[in-house]
């Protein structure tokens, strides 16, 4: 193994992590339509209580997406998330609202009420997905931060530090730009597709399944619009390259160059997207498909991964800097070293056994669809 | 430089960077030992219900496994927010030493958090839909996730009080893993692993008493209060006789690898050989003590040779005080410990020479020979890199009082435990439980916010005892913080304080409740 390969063997797992996190986004996406879903107090726990046997799936994966990445990637762990604080710290804040929430909102003893925690859930559902999807869009788009390895050997500064962002927002500058929050919104508007064919498949209820169909149309609409949008904007616009050297340039066309150049990630991507077409356009044709989840959530997973490895593979700096070219992050200038990504390349050889037994563990969960007669249970939510 | 127009660091960033670090550990730490401690408890019985069919086992695994349900979540949600202060608040930290921490972060999510995750699903939901053996596996899956998560946490944690298995690369100017085995396996994370999750079985112990004991008090669910107790205490006892001999040879790594943190633990100012365990002394818990003036700390009691067999398990052991650390001094094998004074020079030299190596290196020009030259001195100063950031010698003696009091709060509240695990078990035997005076009960029920205590104490001592570093000898904190406005960070640990301190709030309401509400007998 060579030290280039294993660089792109873990921009693989981290972009496949990231995108199966997208995927797992259906859990936010059904709870930010859960009050439409499920139109009466026992239809929204339904939902609440289908999406609660899922949330710690997207919880972890959240944390082990972080963790493979600032294992691999340990650059960009330290400039994007020490720079965009704020963006990061609001996406944590309302993850950590969503975990209690589950727990806590029909509990006896729950002072603040349920109702506070179905707004959490809700909250969580919106700005998760929408923050996160403005961060994908960063890797296109560019942030505002500067990195000087040199620093560290300033001993006559307060604080020698490397990485720095070049204003004062931390991160929610990103917001200002509007194809970060086109991207942003498709991300919400996918999650909530996602979630209401999770629903429908999940929950055993003829109401909230009917509905379901109905509010599919109005999240599926704006996604495709949106998506479409952004994913001609990102073929057209100019991109971030480097050369042999670590130099890095503007490229124009290049991420369209970089889908040419790597015809499979293309023909992922195309799979991906008429997958997730299938899905959506299948669970509002036939009244009797259930099934939408399983092309969507698999298409999810093949778009968005194409999509991070286009941002990285083929000498492209993935998360470009627009104050210093020059700091632009790669996968050659911002990646562990040899000895650790060989490391963690033997560690990463447990993730199919891993995905086994979830697997295994919820086809057992799931064998029977949610219903009534479950939520009255004891450990229902 | 041009990032030097945006330096908007000032000393309250690294203050309140530290604090939030510190608020949300202690957070955390307040949820994952009783997640730990009740996965052993529900567990075991469990395991009885499975190898008896009988329904009030089944019924007793449920009650715990409610009470774990509701902690649970906190500790998960807790975490997150750590894992992410490392980059968010910390990243110089995360590219100077992020090709080695990163790695056990990476392996614990892979490898516990997704274990975790998956069983406790099957263990809530799945009563009706697996088999009792595959439900009785996920149980105990489901605490072994939660444990081997602790293992890669701690793994890390024990590299940053005695970073192994790494070299400095100057070209990339950071550390470099050179060994997973040294850093997975260090003696000191052994240690810590071992120590930290028996004092977390601890706290499910007290916590399963005290309960036990309530419904004792109010003659409710008796039979589930005195099987419980049984297993709580036996889990309890075996669990502090565990923490009480790993505590002693956590206790002789610190001597051995931070001598600085075991003299700020003891008030030692001036050490010596046949060194006294300080029973007492009075150490004023609100400033730092004159430690380069007084002799040592006043009212001091001593337990004779204790510190020595501590730190060395040789009655006659040398131990270093903080004024031996600042000025340096000989070891009884005639080694010799640099002063702070001559390692803040080696640093500033190892530091100098990086500079110069990095300039040889990447000049137009060939300066080959020059760049090893520089890079020789770095080489034989490296060891005191991280000195080289320290502008005064007494920067490097952490907070006294606090490691005193701590250090003496946990290990007098280790010994309260045993004696009260053996009460218990004595109890069990020799009498009826259900008919002790109430204040019996009272203590036990007490004894739960003093068994957080405890283990928050040990936290603390394990934690202030390393400052000024965030790794020990390499980096300190002044030099592993973001670029962030003191501002920004305020207002972030606020926001925390208030979240964590509802939900604290919310948590243990609900826990009462469901105390109150008990099992469905």
């Amino acid at each position: 193994m060579t030290y280039e390969f294993l660089q792109h063997y873990w921009c693989f797992i981290v972009s496949l992590l990231g995108a199966i996190l997208v995927f797992l986004l259906f859990v936010q996406g059904a709870n930010s339509v859960a009050r439409s879903l499920g139109q009466t107090e026992e239809g929204r726990r339904l939902v609440y209580n289908s999406t609660g046997r899922k949330w710690e799936f997207t919880f972890t994966t959240l944390v082990t997406f972080g963790g493979a990445f600032f294992a691999s990637f340990p650059l960009f762990y330290s400039t994007s998330f020490g720079g965009a604080y704020w963006l990061w710290m609001i996406i944590l804040f309302t993850f950590v609202l969503q975990a209690v929430s589950y727990e806590f909102q029909n509990k006896i003893g729950n002072i603040l009420g349920p109702k506070t925690f179905q707004f959490f859930l809700t909250l969580n559902g919106i700005v998760g997905p929408l923050l996160l999807g403005g961060a994908v869009a960063t890797f296109f788009e560019g942030s505002n931060f500067i990195v000087e390895k040199n620093n560290l050997i300033d001993i006559e500064a307060l604080t020698p530090i490397i990485s720095r962002w070049a204003n004062a927002s931390h991160g929610l500058d990103a917001l200002l730009n509007p194809w970060v929050l086109v991207l942003g919104f498709a991300v919400v508007f996918l999650a909530r597709v996602l979630g209401i064919l999770y629903v429908m498949n999940n929950v055993n209820d003829e109401d909230i399944r009917s509905r379901g169909s109905v509010r599919l149309i109005g999240a599926a609409v704006p996604f495709v619009i949106l998506f479409v949008a952004y994913l001609v904007h990102l073929l057209l616009k100019d991109g971030y390259a480097y050369n042999d050297e670590g130099f890095i340039y503007m490229e124009p066309y290049k991420y369209l160059t970089n889908f040419l150049d790597m015809w499979y990630l293309l023909v992922i991507l195309l799979i991906g997207v008429v997958l997730v077409l299938i899905g959506i356009g299948k669970t509002i044709m036939s009244k009797n498909y259930i099934g939408g989840i399983w092309p969507a959530g698999i298409g999810t997973v093949l778009t968005v991964l194409a999509l991070l490895l286009c941002s990285a593979w083929n000498n492209t700096a993935y998360y470009p800097s627009t104050a210093d070219l020059q700091s632009s992050l790669t996968i050659q200038n911002s990646c562990s070293s040899e000895f650790t990504l060989t490391t963690m390349f033997y560690v990463s050889l447990l993730v199919p056994f891993v995905l086994a037994y979830i697997i295994y563990a919820w086809r057992a969960i799931d064998k029977k669809k949610l219903d009534k007669e479950e939520i009255k249970s004891d450990h229902a939510y | 430089m041009i990032n030097n127009l945006f330096l908007n660091i000032d000393a309250g960033t690294i203050d309140w960077s530290r604090a939030q670090f510190a608020l949300t550990a202690i957070y955390h730490w307040l949820f994952v030992p009783l997640t730990l401690g009740l996965a052993v408890i529900m567990g075991i019985a469990e395991t009885y219900y499975y190898r008896t069919k009988d329904e009030f086992w089944k019924e007793t695994a449920q009650f715990w496994q409610k009470l774990f349900g509701v902690n649970f979540a906190m500790g998960v949600a807790t975490g997150l927010i750590l894992e992410f202060e490392f980059g968010t608040n910390w990243s110089n930290y995360s590219w100077f030493v992020g090709d080695i921490f990163g790695a056990p972060l990476a392996v614990e999510g892979i490898v516990a958090f997704f274990m975790e995750s998956t069983f406790v699903a099957v263990m809530y939901f799945g009563w009706k839909k697996v088999s009792p053996g595959f439900h009785l596996a996920s149980t105990w899956l489901t605490g072994l996730g939660a444990t081997i998560s602790a293992w890669w946490i701690l793994v890390a944690n024990a590299w940053m009080q005695y970073p192994v298995g790494c070299e400095f690369n100057p070209d990339t100017m950071r550390n470099e893993m050179v060994s997973f085995a040294e850093v997975a396996l260090s003696p000191f994370a052994v240690s810590k692993f071992c120590h930290t999750v028996t004092s977390a079985w601890i706290i499910g112990a007290i916590f399963c008493v005290g309960v036990c004991c309530w419904y004792l008090m109010k003659k409710r669910h008796t039979k589930l209060a005195i099987e419980s107790m049984r297993i709580g205490a036996w889990v309890g006892l075996v669990a502090a006789l565990l923490a009480a001999a790993t505590g002693h040879k956590s206790g002789m790594d610190v001597a051995e690898v931070q001598p600085m943190k075991l003299a700020a633990m003891e008030a030692l100012y001036n050490g010596g050989t046949e060194q006294g365990l300080t029973a007492i002394a009075w150490v004023n818990p609100f400033c730092q003590p004159d430690y380069q003036n007084e002799e040592a700390a006043p009212l001091k009691i001593d337990i004779p040779y204790g510190l020595s067999i501590m730190a060395t398990n040789d009655p006659k052991g040398f131990v270093p005080g903080i004024n031996d650390i600042l000025n340096g001094y000989t070891r009884p094998d005639g080694t010799v410990e640099p002063s702070i004074d001559e390692k803040i020079e080696r640093g500033k030299k190892a530091i100098q020479a990086l500079a110069g190596y990095r300039q040889a290196k990447f000049a137009s020009s060939d300066n080959g020979e020059i760049a090893a030259a520089h890079l020789k001195v770095l080489q034989e100063n490296m060891q005191y890199f991280g000195y080289g950031y320290i502008k005064d010698k007494n920067d490097i003696v952490p907070f006294i009082p606090v490691n005193f009091w701590a250090f003496r709060i946990m290990v007098g509240l280790g010994c309260l435990f045993i004696l009260f695990f053996a009460a218990i078990l004595f109890a069990l035997w020799k009498k009826d439980v259900t008919t002790l005076p109430k204040w019996h009960y009272w203590v036990a029920i007490l004894l739960i916010p003093l068994g957080y205590i405890g283990s928050e104490c040990g936290w603390l001592v394990a934690e202030f005892g390393r400052q000024p570093w965030t790794i020990q000898d390499m980096l300190p904190t002044w030099a592993a913080v973001s670029d962030l406005d003191s501002g920004s960070v305020a207002l972030t640990f606020f926001l925390f304080l208030i979240l964590f301190s509802t939900m604290l709030a919310v948590e243990i309401n609900i826990l009462l409740k469901q105390i109150k509400k008990g099992p469905s007998l």
